[in-house]
């Protein structure tokens, strides 16, 4: 009920006061765009030219933005996919994902001593993480770093709800195999 | 539960994205099944480990004002800090302008009437999101009931219910200070596995209402009036169990 108030309120601020909302909606974001972009771009230059892009789209359909959604997702949902169009034009298309129905079970690629987890640092899960595929790196930044629930990251990356989960899970052990390697042999 | 069905669930159970029937199945295979138990930790030391170490870019200083400028925005915040030579008759004039201002602003706020309750509602969101952005959730940090409601004496104009929850299942973590409704409220705060509900205190000349529930940027939001003290409950939990969370409050105080 109060919603709906609220929801009438914010409709009629969308074309009453445009600029305001998207200052108040959209900016505050600015920081989690740029840091996707950076990581899908891998690049501190071409993840500028993605934000101002993504910016500037996301200004043009301001009118598409629902009132009371969260601003945070639907801006990082363009940022996302102004990316995907930026890297096919300016990149090869290459690093495409392997198929996905192989499930590992944790138990069996995850160290038992834990020797990797307690050795974990910055520098380790960056390198890790810059050498896995996009789509591993774009779901594994939108949940460890944003925190978005699986329902959001599927709205954002638009595959649906049920893969969310096995995909995380996929980019997780991918990250760790990647790391394993990086620390040389692990295995016990 | 079989040991397959926990590993193919694991992520949604570390991530507390499972619904609440197949958390309670997962958590009693957990209790019955060490190796499974074992993994579980590990792999919640995992992905925290990933959490606390991934790097975050900032955005570069300029990018804001950049944006700003191309889509015909104001300047937002004021970009650099006034040289220390400035000459000081300047600083007076800015001095007695901010007077002015804080004059103003003080005669404002007293002819301004009470926030209505769809813009408190906003007003809640956003203390919540502060509360878990800033790292500033709890002044006090306690589960004893004791010791959190003697705190806020001295800080507060009412004192406030504080009721520790645990035994339904919302163990009380702390409370704080905040600010809404242009007033210094009372904010508690409790855990629901992981997640963080921030409930909200403060005196009302309204009468008792029942529970009334919304959900805002998708957090949900149960708010009541009980005994002249308005409550908001804010929490990213489901609906369900924050209505659950309510009730076990309004029954136990009253």
């Amino acid at each position: 009920m109060a919603e709906e108030i609220w929801n009438k309120r914010t409709a009629k601020e969308v074309h009453k006061n445009r600029d305001e909302l998207f200052e108040r909606t959209v900016l505050p974001y600015l920081n989690s765009a740029y840091n996707l972009a950076r990581w899908l771009t891998r690049n501190e230059h071409d993840a500028e030219d993605v934000i101002q892009e993504a910016s500037l789209r996301a200004w043009r359909s301001f009118e598409t933005f629902l009132p009371g959604r969260d601003g945070r997702a639907w801006f990082l949902t363009i940022v996302r996919n102004t990316c995907c169009t930026w890297l096919r034009q300016n990149r090869s298309p290459g690093g495409s994902m392997q198929v996905e129905d192989d499930f590992e079970a944790v138990g069996t690629w995850l160290d038992p001593e834990a020797v990797l987890i307690k050795n974990m640092n910055s520098q380790l899960i960056r390198e890790a993480l810059e050498e896995l595929p996009l789509e591993y790196r774009e779901i594994l930044i939108l949940r460890e770093l944003e925190e978005l629930s699986y329902k959001e990251i599927a709205k954002i990356i638009d595959i649906p709800l049920g893969t969310v989960m096995s995909r995380l899970s996929r980019a997780r052990r991918e990250l760790y195999i990647q790391m394993s390697g990086a620390t040389g042999e692990m295995s016990a | 539960m079989s040991c397959q069905e926990m590993h193919e669930l694991l992520d949604g159970y570390v991530d507390s994205e499972l619904d609440v029937v197949t958390t309670l199945q997962l958590e009693r295979h957990l209790k019955e099944c060490a190796s499974c138990r074992a993994v579980c930790h590990r792999y919640e030391q995992f992905t925290q480990g990933i959490q606390a170490h991934v790097p975050r870019f900032e955005a570069p200083a300029g990018l804001e004002v950049r944006i700003r400028t191309k889509l015909g925005l104001g300047k937002g915040r004021p970009a650099r800090a006034a040289s220390a030579f400035t000459d000081w008759r300047r600083w007076a004039v800015a001095a007695s302008l901010i007077g002015v201002l804080v004059l103003t602003g003080t005669l404002l706020m007293l002819v301004k009437r009470r926030a209505s309750p769809e813009m408190l509602a906003e007003q809640v969101v956003s203390s919540h999101i502060r509360s878990l952005m800033a790292n500033h959730l709890s002044d006090v940090v306690s589960t004893d009931q004791h010791t959190v409601k003697p705190w806020f004496s001295g800080k507060l104009d009412f004192s406030p219910t504080v009721k520790n929850l645990a035994p339904e299942g919302f163990p009380l973590t702390g409370g704080r200070l905040d600010y809404l409704d242009d007033r210094s409220v009372a904010a508690l705060v409790y855990k629901r596995r992981q997640h963080t509900i921030n409930l909200f205190i403060w005196p009302s000349e309204n009468s008792d209402s029942n529970p009334q529930t919304l959900t805002i940027k998708g957090f949900n939001i149960v708010h009541w009036t009980q005994a002249h003290m308005t409550y908001w409950a804010i929490s990213d939990l489901n609906a369900v169990e924050l209505s659950e969370f309510a009730r076990g409050l309004k029954t136990r105080s009253s």
